[in-house]
């Protein structure tokens, strides 16, 4: 019975092309991943293994530059990450506690419409706008901008988590007094947390990626991660580019894990 | 976990501390082509001088001048444009005056860089490096003649499709102009129906427009032949590629880069500070030795290096046709913009 | 992702009722002042005039939508006649993106269809495969491509080792090269709706199919197709839409001669082009378009839900 079960639900060839999408997905990477260490100026040749790039990367003339807009990166993501978070908590729980009313559509609409508009009209818009408005550029700009852009993103797992969790635990709470915001804070909140890192992570990474918006919006000389990557690769990629990557390469994968421990941890619960 | 939220959003303030902290920092905001300047200088003149020096890199002259029109005015301090692009730049109400006594190396300039059509008595900007605009073919590919802009418009076999142009509108228009030996800026419709007929018809033998990536994909033999700078062949034949630089019979661009004081520049001091800095012979000696071209300051050439004073990219031939790039006026600008146009489709 | 399901269904909760204009109003001054705000005022950029030499003057005409549609000529004063240049960008581009979208279908159905017919304990060990080259910077994936590609790249050195060809392939800067790295940005975005689609399928139909001697594949084209249908065309959407609009793939894989609208647009603004008005413009036909596909496949899906509500 069994086995003509899963016979039905197995096709012939899908396990190949699975595999045929991994191998296209971390080919590159992986290439990349090697070519880092090549020993090699040129990145054509290889020349033996190597960890001079690396070295290169904290100790060379760019050094100073890529440290900067590493800072500059963390720092506008864990600005527009929180902030973002903090805004679609608060949305998903007028839009998912607050009952039914009129605004709920729109503002549902309005919360993902980030997603909706391709990010070079975004990017092309908020320059404009900071322009029309005589708003100089610089961090606050890319801040800005990223908060906007970071909030759907922030609230696609908060509001799954918040769907998720049954309101009986805050009425019960209230119909023994407690206040709301009591009742937020004790019982809510800490259910939301596993949604809330998510949508703070996920947040977190789509303002390290961005790189169409920033370059728009970003004033003299302040650089993103991304950007100091692009304007970098726009006269060649060397080899300490491949080094940058590899190690951004691997932060992503214990960021990934982190969140992939945090939802398991979460499930056995 | 609402420990660690609260630990993250702490790293946050933190962060947001020292970022401030550091943004109190003595600087100047510097615009600069790309791959122009060593790291080195800018690391001698923050040591000399205590200020830091911030850059960002612009990739064409009108590239420059579309950014500065897009709101980057007051946030930079200084640009380094080519010749006609000092003048557009003035004319636009984009540069900051400075009189000659604010800069105490300005005696330094040489004579024949002093009074120049672009910017008479030097009111805007400073010499930093002049150069040629032509292009450079590789041997491998190639073994004849390359001393006309035919190489360029009319090529070869060998060399069709495996051409890449500068991706600068006036120095390609111009060098279309030398070609047809028409003057620059014409007004006269068949003349620029001309130029449009040209590089439509040369088109097909371009593969890219790319000024950035010019070198390396000479080096990496990615194209046969590109339309490139005099120090930037320089720079690819010394990494390697098998080039010649050319310099055409029928015409080649002189330039000049200049460093300019931008309006409402925010460090307007300090950036005072970087010009005199780059007037003197020593220092503007490191640009060319690095970037190979020449400065037009006075004593610089004692201190470049023997190799670059040899360098055939630098050495025209007597006779040579140089000419700088003109400014037109409104009415032509805006045919040239559409002959760019008809290009880049 | 599939079928809107954030919109609460059945749960009525109003705990915040009170103050939900309160929690609301911190995201509405966000969003309207910094996206839609600003999009009013790119719509109205949109009809100002272009100055000489870049930046604009306040003075309403249709001059941008009439370069976006019309040919004057060198000079100006010609007749009108259509302007192909820039709708076969929009074409184009129309057609790298459609493309991406047929190619990651293509693999990425497969793959969503084998992850989630796993047992339930590896299952998440492959969608977390899936999804970390998600997390890797966009630009980072970007470039490894095209080194993998370039004509003097390991691809190349490897196809020309195994002698399967003698003379290395040119893909960088082609339509290829695009599509390529466009399919590979946007994979994810097909493989995990569809993933999430199979993963709700109830596979006793396809046992009933099985036991009306239906084939495997007519199984999957009559059954479990229109059940996953939602979830095949969200991530059809999840790669069209930010594929039509990209600039990194079209940028560095696919050379300055291959303008697609992302970089039609940034060089309006970051380039040499320097017209604003017109930057608009273009813009604001991208984001219509975009639009329209939005409501044509939400209409699409509401009658679909509609329809499959009665099984």
């Amino acid at each position: 019975m069994s086995s003509s079960k899963t016979d039905v639900r197995r096709y012939p060839g899908f396990l190949s092309v699975t595999l045929l999408c991994l191998l296209v997905l971390y080919a590159p990477l992986v290439i990349v991943g090697i070519y880092s260490f090549n020993a090699s100026n040129s990145i054509t040749s290889w020349d033996g293994f190597s960890l001079r790039w690396y070295a290169e990367v904290f100790t060379g003339s760019e050094s100073e530059k890529f440290k900067i807009a590493a800072w500059n990166s963390l720092f506008i993501a864990i600005i527009a990450a929180s902030c973002a978070t903090i805004l679609a908590v608060l949305a998903a729980m007028a839009i998912i506690r607050g009952g039914q009313f009129r605004t709920r559509q729109i503002s549902q609409g309005l919360v993902s419409l980030p997603l909706m508009v391709p990010e070079i009209v975004t990017a092309v818009a908020t320059l404009i706008f900071f322009n029309a408005i005589g708003f100089s550029r610089g961090h606050m700009t890319i801040i800005i901008a990223h908060i906007a852009f970071c909030v759907p993103f922030a609230y696609m797992p908060i509001a799954a988590r918040m769907q998720g969790v049954e309101d009986s635990y805050e009425m019960a709470a209230m119909d023994l007094y407690a206040s709301r915001f009591q009742a937020f804070c004790r019982i809510l909140l800490p259910l939301m947390i596993p949604g809330i890192i998510s949508g703070f992570l996920l947040a977190f990474i789509i303002s390290m990626d961005d790189f169409l918006i920033t370059n728009f919006v970003k004033g003299a000389g302040v650089e993103t991660l991304p950007t100091a990557i692009f304007g970098a690769v726009k006269q060649g990629i060397k080899p300490n580019i491949m080094a940058i990557s590899t190690m951004l390469l691997g932060l992503s994968i214990i960021i990934v894990s982190l969140s992939y421990i945090v939802s398991k941890f979460d499930n056995t619960k | 976990m609402k420990q660690k939220i609260k630990k993250s959003v702490a790293a946050a303030a933190l962060v947001c501390v020292v970022t401030s902290a550091a943004k109190a920092e003595e600087q100047v905001v510097l615009y600069h082509w790309f791959e122009y300047i060593p790291q080195e200088l800018l690391e001698k003149f923050t040591s000399e001088s205590g200020i830091e020096v911030v850059m960002d890199t612009y990739d064409s002259n009108e590239a420059l001048l579309a950014s500065l029109k897009a709101g980057a005015i007051g946030t930079y301090d200084l640009a380094v444009p080519g010749d006609y692009m000092v003048e557009i730049l003035a004319n636009q109400g984009l540069l900051g005056e400075f009189k000659p006594d604010e800069l105490k190396n300005f005696e330094n300039i040489a004579d024949q860089w002093l009074n120049v059509d672009f910017d008479p008595g030097r009111q805007y900007s400073i010499p930093y490096q002049w150069g040629t605009t032509s292009f450079s073919v590789n041997r491998d590919v190639y073994q004849g003649e390359i001393d006309q802009l035919s190489v360029l418009f009319n090529p070869p076999e060998e060399l069709s499709g495996k051409i890449n142009m500068l991706d600068a509108q006036n120095d390609v228009l111009a060098l279309a102009s030398l070609y047809l030996n028409i003057p620059q800026c014409t007004n006269d419709r068949e003349q620029l129906k001309a130029i449009n007929g040209l590089v439509q018809e040369a088109k097909q033998h371009w593969v890219s427009f790319n000024s950035d990536t010019t070198k390396d994909i000479l080096v990496s033999g990615d194209v046969a032949a590109s339309m490139i700078w005099n120090g930037f062949g320089a720079r690819a034949r010394v990494e390697g590629a098998n080039i010649e630089y050319a310099f055409p019979t029928d015409g080649y661009i002189v330039w000049m880069d200049n460093v300019v004081l931008l309006k409402d520049a925010p460090n307007r001091e300090n950036a005072l500070k970087f010009m005199d800095f780059l007037l003197v012979p020593e220092n503007i000696a490191a640009v060319s030795d690095y970037a190979r071209y020449e400065s037009g300051i006075t004593g610089a050439k004692e201190h470049v290096s023997d190799e670059l004073r040899e360098m055939p990219e630098l050495n025209a031939p007597t006779g040579g046709k140089g000419h700088f790039v003109e400014v037109c006026d409104a009415e032509t600008q805006a045919v040239y913009d559409q002959i760019w146009t008809n290009l880049r489709k | 992702m599939a079928g809107g399901s954030t919109s609460g269904g059945s749960v009525k909760a109003d705990t915040y009722a009170g103050v939900r204009h309160w929690l609301l109003a911190p995201s509405w001054l966000v969003l309207l002042t910094v996206v839609v705000g600003p999009l009013c005022i790119m719509l109205i950029y949109s009809f100002l005039t272009k100055e000489f030499r870049g930046g604009v003057v306040w003075e309403f005409n249709l001059a941008a939508y009439d370069k976006f549609f019309f040919d004057r000529g060198l000079f100006g004063d010609e007749a009108p006649r259509i302007e192909w240049t820039y709708i076969s960008i929009y074409w184009r581009s129309i057609l790298q993106a459609a493309i991406a979208t047929l190619v990651s279908l293509l693999i990425g159905f497969p793959t969503a269809y084998f992850i989630a017919t796993r047992p339930t304990t590896s299952r998440a060990l492959w969608v977390f495969l899936i999804t970390i080259p998600y997390w890797v910077n966009l630009l980072i994936r970007t470039v490894s491509m095209k080194f993998l590609l370039r004509d003097q790249g390991p691809l190349n050195a490897f196809l020309l080792s195994t002698g399967i060809i003698d003379q290395p392939l040119t893909i960088v800067n082609t339509d290829v090269a695009v599509q390529l790295g466009l399919f590979y940005s946007y994979l994810p975005f097909m493989v995990l709706p569809i993933y999430a689609a199979v993963e709700q399928y109830d596979h006793r139909l396809s046992e009933a199919a099985a036991d009306l001697y239906a084939s495997r594949w007519i199984a999957l084209r009559r059954v479990i197709l229109p059940a996953v249908k939602p979830g095949v065309i969200a991530g059809c959407i999840l790669v069209f839409v930010p594929s039509l609009g990209s600039f990194l793939a079209p940028d560095l894989l696919g050379g300055a001669r291959n303008f697609m609208i992302g970089s039609l647009i940034e060089d309006q603004f970051k380039g040499q082009a320097g017209d604003w008005p017109f930057g608009a413009a273009a813009s604001m036909i991208l984001l219509s378009m975009v639009l329209i596909v939005l409501i044509v496949a939400a209409r699409r899906q509401a009658r679909a839900k509609a329809a499959g509500g009665e099984v």
